[in-house]
C-alpha cells in the first residue's frame, strides 16, 4: 500500500472529511462553475477580488477525496495573494502533478501543496487534483463555466 | 483447427461442477500482477478477456490467410471471405437467426443500434411519431434516438423504473400507441444488472405493429439468445464483450426490415453496380456492410463463439448466477455498502456506493490491490439520477472469475472503510 498512502495522506483525509471554506461566499465578485463529465464531479469557486487580490475564497460542490481535498486546500492557499501569484501557484501546481514522478519537485511557493506530489502517479486522477484550480482560473478570468473534458 | 482441437480439449460433460481454474488456464490476461497483486479482472461488463483460442485464430487468419473478402478471384481472397462468412453462420446459429444475411457485422452495439436509427428511422419515423425506450438505457440506446427525435420533430418517450431497478411494465404498456413506430430497450442493464422482460416486451409492442429493438450489449455475453423465439425485429452486440476482439459486432434485423431499410453508410462492397446517375444497393447482408470490414476480429468472434460452446453456455450462465449471488451476500455484509441494483432478475453486474466515500477513491484503492472495477456513470448518467448518486462503483463477473476473487473485493472494500473513516 506505499503508493495509496502517498495518495491518500492523512491530510487529504481530513480535508475531505472537513473541507475548508466549503460555503457560498455572499460577498464574492466573481466565480464559476466547474465540471469534471467523466467523474460526475461538480464545484463552484467564489471568490471576493478587492484590487486584484484575493480578499476571500470559497467553494461547494461534490467529488472524491482528491478534488475535495485539493479544492480546500487550494481557498487555503490562495487567500490574500494577488491575481499573478494566484495564477503563478496554479502553473506550479499543475507543473507537479503532471510531471515525471522521478523529477524533484523545485518549487517553493507550494509549501503544503507538496501533498499532492502522490497524484503524478496516478494519471487518471490528475484532473480530479487540477478541477479546482482550473476553476479558480475560470473565475479568475471571468469565464463561468469550466470543463475538464 | 486449432480452435477445435483447443475446444474438445475443454469440453465439459453436463452436471459436473465448473473447473473454473481449467476455464482460467484458457485466458492468459489474467495470469500476471498488478501493483504486486495477483490480477483480479472485474469489469467485464466494460470489456471481457480473449482466450488463447481466439487469440490463435485470429493470428493464424494475418498470418496465412489475411486479404479483402468477397472481390479478389485470387486464392487468399477467398481463404478470407470464407473464413468470414464462416463466422457469419457462427455467429447465426449462436443467436438462432432464420438466415445468416439477417447477420450484419458492425464495430459494435453501438454502431448497430446507429445502423437501425439510420436504416429504420430516418426512413420510417417522421414528426409527431413516438420512440419508446427506457430509464437504464446506455447512453447508446438514448443519444441515436434523441438525434433522430430532433431531426424528425419525433418525440422520446421513456418507460420508468421501481427503485430496485425493474422497468415499470404498466407504464410501458401504457407508453404504446398508434404513433410509436420503434421500442429500443436493454436486455440486461450494464449500470444495474436488471434482465428485462423482453420477450413479453416484444409481444406488448407487436400487437400495435411496433418493432423492437434489444441492446444486447450485456445479454449476449450471459444469456442463450433466440431471435426467433424472442421474435424481436433488431438485437445488437459487441464481440469484446464476449471474449473476442474489439471491432467485432453484430446486429441481427429481421430481413423484412433489412431489405426495406434505407442503407447505413456508403461506399464499396455495398452495391451492385454504380454509375454517376443511379446506384444499385447490394442484397443482404452487404447491402450495409460499405468498406472493408474488421475481418480478424470478427472471425475472432467466431472463435469466442465456439469457445462459449464448447465450455457449455448454461453451466457457464449458471455459474455466473451464483457468484453474483455470492457478491451480492458478501458486499450487503459490509456497513456502509449499498447495492445500487436490486432486481429480482440479475446478470453479471453488481453496482455499489458506500457511503461518503466517492466511487473513484474506491476505484483507485481498489485498483492498488490488483482489482479492475469500473467507476463512475457506466455511460448511462439518467440512471445515475434516477438512484441520485453521481456514479459508482461496479463489479462484473465473467465465468473465469473465483469466489476467492470476491473474497478479496470484499476484504479490499472493507480495508477502503477503513481508511476513510
Amino acid at each position: 500500500m506505499s503508493e495509496l498512502s502517498e495518495l491518500y495522506q492523512q491530510v487529504i483525509l481530513d480535508h475531505n472529511k472537513k473541507p475548508r471554506n466549503f460555503r457560498k461566499l455572499e460577498h464574492a465578485n466573481h466565480s464559476a462553475e466547474g465540471y469534471n463529465p467523466l467523474c460526475g464531479d461538480q464545484l463552484t469557486v467564489y471568490l471576493e477580488l478587492e484590487n486584484d487580490s484575493v480578499k476571500d475564497v470559497s467553494f461547494e460542490g461534490s467529488g472524491c477525496a482528491i478534488s475535495k481535498a485539493a479544492a480546500s486546500m487550494m481557498t487555503q492557499a490562495v487567500k490574500g495573494k494577488t491575481k499573478p501569484q494566484v495564477e503563478q501557484l496554479f502553473q506550479e501546481f499543475h507543473t507537479m502533478v503532471t510531471g515525471d514522478p522521478e523529477e524533484e519537485i523545485e518549487s517553493n511557493q507550494l509549501g503544503h501543496l507538496k501533498i499532492f506530489a502522490g497524484v503524478r502517479e496516478f494519471p487518471v486522477r490528475v484532473k480530479c487534483a487540477t478541477l479546482s484550480w482550473h476553476t479558480m482560473h475560470a473565475a479568475l478570468n471571468n469565464q463561468e463555466i469550466v470543463s475538464t473534458e | 483447427m486449432l480452435a477445435e482441437a483447443k475446444s474438445a480439449e475443454s469440453t465439459q460433460a453436463p452436471g459436473t461442477t465448473w473447473d473454473v481454474e481449467r476455464i482460467r488456464a484458457d485466458f492468459p490476461v489474467l495470469h500476471q500482477t498488478v501493483n504486486g497483486k495477483p490480477l483480479v479482472y472485474l469489469d467485464n461488463a466494460a470489456s471481457s478477456q480473449v482466450p488463447q483460442v481466439v487469440i490463435e485464430r485470429g493470428s493464424m487468419y494475418l498470418e496465412q490467410e489475411h486479404s479483402n473478402i468477397h472481390r479478389g478471384v485470387h486464392y487468399l481472397s477467398q481463404k478470407a471471405t470464407t473464413a468470414y462468412e464462416g463466422a457469419r453462420e457462427t455467429v447465426k446459429r449462436f443467436i438462432n437467426a432464420r438466415e445468416s444475411k439477417e447477420c450484419i457485422f458492425v464495430r459494435g452495439a453501438t454502431e448497430g443500434i446507429n445502423l437501425v436509427m439510420h436504416g429504420y428511422g430516418r426512413k420510417f419515423v417522421s414528426a409527431g411519431d413516438e420512440i419508446i425506450i427506457s430509464a437504464m438505457e446506455h447512453h447508446a440506446n438514448i443519444v441515436p434516438w434523441q438525434m433522430l427525435c430532433e431531426e424528425k420533430g419525433a418525440k422520446l418517450r421513456v418507460i420508468p423504473m421501481n427503485d430496485a431497478g425493474e422497468l415499470l411494465l404498466d407504464e410501458y404498456e401504457g407508453l404504446l400507441n398508434e404513433r410509436t413506430r420503434l421500442v429500443a430497450v436493454n436486455h440486461v442493464s450494464n449500470a444495474l444488472g436488471t434482465i428485462n422482460p423482453i420477450k413479453a416486451m416484444i409481444e406488448s409492442a407487436h400487437k400495435y405493429g411496433v418493432p423492437v429493438l434489444i441492446d444486447g450489449a450485456q445479454g449476449a455475453p450471459h444469456i442463450i439468445v433466440d431471435v426467433q423465439d424472442l421474435d424481436c425485429d433488431f438485437y445488437a452486440f459487441s464481440g469484446h464483450k464476449m471474449y473476442a476482439p474489439t471491432g467485432s459486432g453484430v446486429v441481427f434485423g429481421k430481413a423484412r426490415w433489412l431489405e426495406e431499410m434505407n442503407p447505413f453508410q456508403g461506399g464499396g462492397d455495398m452495391i451492385k453496380s454504380v454509375t454517376f446517375e443511379k446506384t444499385t444497393l447490394a442484397d443482404l447482408p452487404n447491402k450495409f456492410e460499405a468498406g472493408t470490414p474488421a475481418i480478424a476480429s470478427q472471425i475472432g468472434l467466431g472463435a469466442a463463439i465456439d469457445y462459449l460452446n464448447s465450455i457449455g453456455r448454461e453451466q457457464a450462465a449458471r455459474y455466473e448466477h451464483e457468484l453474483l449471488r455470492y457478491a451480492t451476500e458478501r458486499l450487503s455484509g459490509i456497513e456502509g455498502v449499498r447495492i445500487i441494483g436490486t432486481a429480482r432478475e440479475k446478470a453479471s453486474v453488481l453496482s455499489f456506493v458506500i457511503d461518503e466515500i466517492h466511487p473513484h477513491d474506491i476505484g483507485t484503492i481498489l485498483d492498488q490491490e490488483g482489482i479492475a472495477v469500473r467507476a463512475g456513470h457506466h455511460c448511462a448518467q439518467p440512471v445515475m439520477q434516477r438512484f441520485n448518486v453521481p456514479a459508482t462503483a461496479r463489479a462484473s463477473f465473467a465465468f473465469y472469475n473465483t469466489r476467492q476473487e470476491v473474497d478479496v473485493l470484499a476484504s479490499t472494500i472493507e480495508k477502503v472503510i477503513e481508511i476513510f473513516s
